[in-house]
């Protein structure tokens, strides 16, 4: 059996490219980029910005969860010059290591990642969670949907579901997600 | 140091810091995504070019013809290797299937050019460009057909005569069972950063779980001096096997460094981890149990087929039922059947993730048959010596212990013992366990420990796969020299540092830190001597003897004092079996129209020594658990058996748990030490947690709906037609 494959078309294609303004964590960013580089790679290799993993490229795994306007995007699925001037925030501008955000600490204090690949998309996606839950944005497994939207387990382990980790680490990451949302409601009534 | 007897008490038997909760310390630059994995080293090449690969789109066969003349031409494109351009790459030891080089294909996806590029979008778009034709000959993919046509019994062992046994037996079990081929899927994708621009010393800043084999291997295959081949690997997205050997990203990275004269990094893209690299092959096995009424068993007979590439030996699933039970007669056969898959290796307790998943169910269905609990059968079939080889004692086994204490705390004794016959609304309710058990190995193993000014750096080429390394190294460290966590740093996974065991075959965490004790004793040594003294006491940050106290930092100020050892263990090991061992409980509900099934709670009960961090061996134990219930009822790589190769190549496609599949998990950790083991009398956790996990969930399932699932993943098509329903 003989097999051959040629795309010429490819070619011709292959030397567009655009600039574009991002805003990333809140710093501007003034780039000229080939079209076809997602916003995961431009973050990774342009910006040097490699918090966000590329798990599989193909949004499979949400490692590269990162916020455009505060929603939760895979950044692997959207190209970079889709998003002139939208607001983009990776796990950089989650926390550092001096200044961590409470859901990056209760990652640590519940051992909620092992090899931590997959852990800046959790955290990412962890905290939308608990905004969408707060925003009455229903899910597969909401019952209700008139009036506010209960913090459950189910509610978590649902909404966690896009982002995979092979580590197995996923009751470890309910608790740290389950101590965020507590300490917010305290928070909130003191 | 040398390791030739059990370890007496010693300082672990007191310890401050080995084997209490410690939290990661690489915890706060994982949750920062400031953790360096190998392709996102800005740091050490900046500005590399970037390498893709093309892999074969036949399983057999050979090129007749490539044309990269397009792709040479492409925008961007620096350098493209095809398989043609170069002969064969030597195969190093531990590589089965060839990585690069010449025409003939032995699988799909195996790696048949890559282009280098200014960009990963010019690369990608390149390697469209290659025109390739073949001539395809026809491969063998059905693992059934093979199972079929076996005909002598290739016999690993037999002991006693199970054939007189099995006629003679009161109540005898036969069945046959399937699991599946499955792939590791580690998040991080193999990745390589490659700068050998001179031809001749070769860096790799890799992600790799083995850096002494892998430095091995590349010496092999490029056939260098391997005193001119540095690698570092100092996090690891997950490897479960999967990046124990030299793989296609390392080989492309460098070829391509070498041709352009710039460092080169190559990521596998995803579909290429799962017919590129390595896989757990699938297993067909036929299990036969004889027993007494009384519920003694009196045999075993275990044969089981996989696929490999000629020259490996696939998936040895018979391997446990020669140890883990008592019986007299015993008898076990593999066959590892050459196949024209990609390499079938190692992944996450090889062998016994399939076997057990097997045998744990033949013991549940034997259990049955005697009337027993399965709680019981197992307690009253449990042994103290390896039954092929009664004079070889277990060191050191509780798994009836497990077993006892599993059952206690599950509540097992108030389960419902009717298959079927526990329903909540829509749901069918069971309650399964099994027993798991993994040998305990070690590997010699180095480390360096440099003390400067009171702090402490460990540096050991021993890995961190998140396995949880830089804290029970940190740990054992600062015990030993009597320091704080504080004042320790831990540097892994570089060719720089002395070697240790690597991470692979849950031997890692035992074996590191007897290498890294055995580096302090000698730093202890180095210091006695300065100080002019015999021995010591090394306790809060200062050296202790009878008559004076002296600050570890003023031993020598400004001075760099260094300890080195291998801790080399001894034969009287071979005289022993030394294993982990478990007991799992699980609770699921079946859906009774739809199969649905959900995991409602899970508790392993582990005895495997001196547990040296509860947190990070804790995650190890539920991590295998969470693998084992994936392997239970959704991981399958799907073969098409025409063309060769597994379909479901991506994360969509082959699915492993989710959030949405894991309940509550719960592990106990026996207090047991194991002095035969290693001097902090510690063994490993890291593949015990799969071992057994998936038949627990069948057990459960089976006890759920009174239907009986042989054949991996348990997916509700396999008993659809058997539910109740209303």
């Amino acid at each position: 059996m003989t097999s051959t494959t040629t795309f010429e078309k490819h070619r011709e294609s292959a030397t567009t490219r655009s600039a574009v303004v991002l805003s990333i964590n809140g710093q501007r960013h003034e780039l000229e980029l080939d079209n076809r580089t997602t916003l995961l790679d431009t973050l990774r290799e342009h910006l040097k910005l490699t918090g966000s993993k590329k798990g599989c490229d193909l949004g499979q795994c949400g490692a590269c969860t990162v916020y455009i306007n505060g929603e939760r995007v895979n950044a692997c699925l959207t190209l970079a010059i889709m998003h002139q001037d939208d607001e983009i925030t990776t796990i950089e501008g989650v926390g550092d290591v001096e200044h961590m955000d409470p859901m990056q600490q209760a990652f640590i204090d519940n051992d909620a990642f092992q090899c931590g690949y997959c852990t800046p998309g959790q955290i990412c996606s962890a905290r939308a969670t608990l905004d969408e839950i707060r925003a009455g944005i229903p899910s597969h497994v909401t019952k209700e949907l008139n009036g506010p939207i209960e913090i459950s387990d189910e509610e978590i382990r649902e909404r966690m579901s896009g982002n995979l980790c092979r580590c197995g680490a996923y009751a470890n990451i309910l608790k740290a997600i389950n101590q965020v949302a507590k300490d917010q409601v305290a928070k909130e009534r003191s | 140091m040398d390791f030739n007897q059990s370890a007496d008490e010693n300082l672990f038997d007191h310890a401050r810091i080995i084997g209490k909760p410690h939290t990661r310390v690489d915890g706060a630059l994982k949750v920062t995504g400031t953790a360096p994995y190998a392709y996102e080293r800005h740091d050490v090449a900046d500005n590399p070019l970037v390498g893709y690969p093309l892999g074969s789109s036949i399983a057999k066969g050979r090129i007749t013809r490539m044309d990269a003349t397009a792709a040479r031409n492409a925008e961007g494109v620096a350098a493209v290797i095809t398989a043609l351009d170069i002969d064969e790459l030597p195969r190093a030891e531990s590589n089965v299937a060839k990585l690069f080089g010449g025409d003939i294909i032995e699988h799909y996806h195996q790696a048949i050019a890559v282009v280098v590029a200014d960009t990963l979008e010019q690369a990608r778009a390149a390697t469209s460009l290659i025109e390739v034709e073949y001539e395809e000959t026809p491969g063998e993919f059905d693992l059934d057909d093979a199972w079929k046509r076996l005909q002598d019994r290739d016999v690993v062992s037999h002991v006693g005569d199970v054939d007189a046994a099995f006629d003679s037996a009161e109540v005898t079990l036969d069945e046959t069972y399937h699991t599946a081929s499955q792939s590791h899927a580690m998040m991080e994708p193999h990745a390589t950063i490659a700068d050998w621009c001179d031809g001749k010393n070769m860096t790799l800043w890799t992600s790799n779980q083995m850096i002494k084999w892998t430095r091995k291997a590349l010496a092999t295959t490029f056939e260098l001096d391997p005193a001119n081949i540095r690698l570092e690997s100092p996090y690891i997205g997950g490897g479960f096997g999967g990046k124990l050997w030299l793989r296609a990203d390392a080989v492309l990275a460098a070829l391509g460094s070498r041709e352009t004269g710039r460092p080169v990094k190559v990521a596998l893209p995803r579909s290429f981890i799962f017919n590129n690299a390595t896989h757990r092959s699938g297993t067909v096995q036929r299990l036969r149990i004889a027993s007494g009424k009384d519920g003694r068993i009196t045999a075993f007979d275990h044969s089981a087929i996989s696929h490999t590439l000629p020259g490996g030996s696939g998936e040895d699933a018979v391997n446990q039922t020669r140890c883990f039970y008592a019986g007299e007669n015993r008898r076990v056969a593999h066959h590892a059947i050459d196949m024209n898959l990609p390499e079938a290796a190692d992944m996450r307790a090889p062998g016994e993730a399939s076997g057990l998943a097997v045998l744990e169910i033949a013991m549940d269905e034997m259990a049955e048959k005697l009337g027993m609990d399965p709680v019981e059968f197992r307690i009253l079939n449990d042994t103290q010596v390896n039954p092929e080889e009664p004079s070889k004692r277990y060191s050191d086994r509780h798994f009836v212990e497990c077993l006892r204490k599993g059952a206690e705390v599950f509540n097992w004794s108030a389960r419902n013992t009717t298959p079927g016959g526990k329903r909540e609304g829509q749901w069918l309710i069971g309650q399964g366990m099994a027993g798991a058990y993994r040998g305990a190995p070690t590997l010699d193993s180095g480390a360096r420990v440099r003390l400067s000014e009171g702090r402490l750096i460990v540096e050991t080429d021993m890995t961190d796969i998140g396995t949880g390394s830089y804290t029970i190294i940190a740990q054992t460290a600062a015990e030993t020299m009597g320091l704080e966590m504080d004042d320790v740093e831990v540097r892994l996974g570089n060719s720089a540092y002395p070697a240790a065991s690597g991470s692979g075959g849950q031997m890692g965490a035992a074996s590191s830190t007897a290498g890294v004790y055995a580096a302090c004793v000698a730093l202890q040594g180095e210091i006695t001597k300065r100080l002019g003294v015999g021995s010591a006491r090394f306790e809060n940050g200062q050296v202790v003897t009878d008559d004076k106290r002296v600050a570890l930092r003023d031993v020598v100020p400004n001075e760099e004092l260094v300890g080195e050892d291998t801790l080399h263990f001894g034969d009287f090991k071979d005289e022993l079996e030394i294993g982990t061992f478990a007991a799992h409980f699980v609770e699921v509900a079946v859906h009774a129209y739809t199969g649905e099934t959900r995991l409602r709670r899970t508790l392993t009960v582990v005895d495997a020594g001196r547990i040296l961090n509860p947190v990070t061996a804790r995650s190890q134990v539920i991590g295998g658990m969470t693998m084992a219930i994936g392997a239970a009822l959704t991981e399958s790589l799907n073969i098409d058996s025409h063309r060769g190769y597994f379909t479901n190549h991506d994360l969509a496609g082959y699915e492993i748990a989710v959030h949405a599949d894991i309940p509550e998990q719960e592990v106990i950790f026996l207090d047991t030490q194991d002095g035969a083991s290693t001097p902090l009398k510690a063994k490993g956790v890291g593949e015990l947690g799969i071992c057994g996990g998936a038949a627990a969930v069948a057990n459960a399932m089976y006890n759920a709906t009174g239907i009986r699932l042989r054949d991996y993943p348990m997916t509700l098509d396999r008993m659809l037609d058997r539910l109740p329903g209303a």
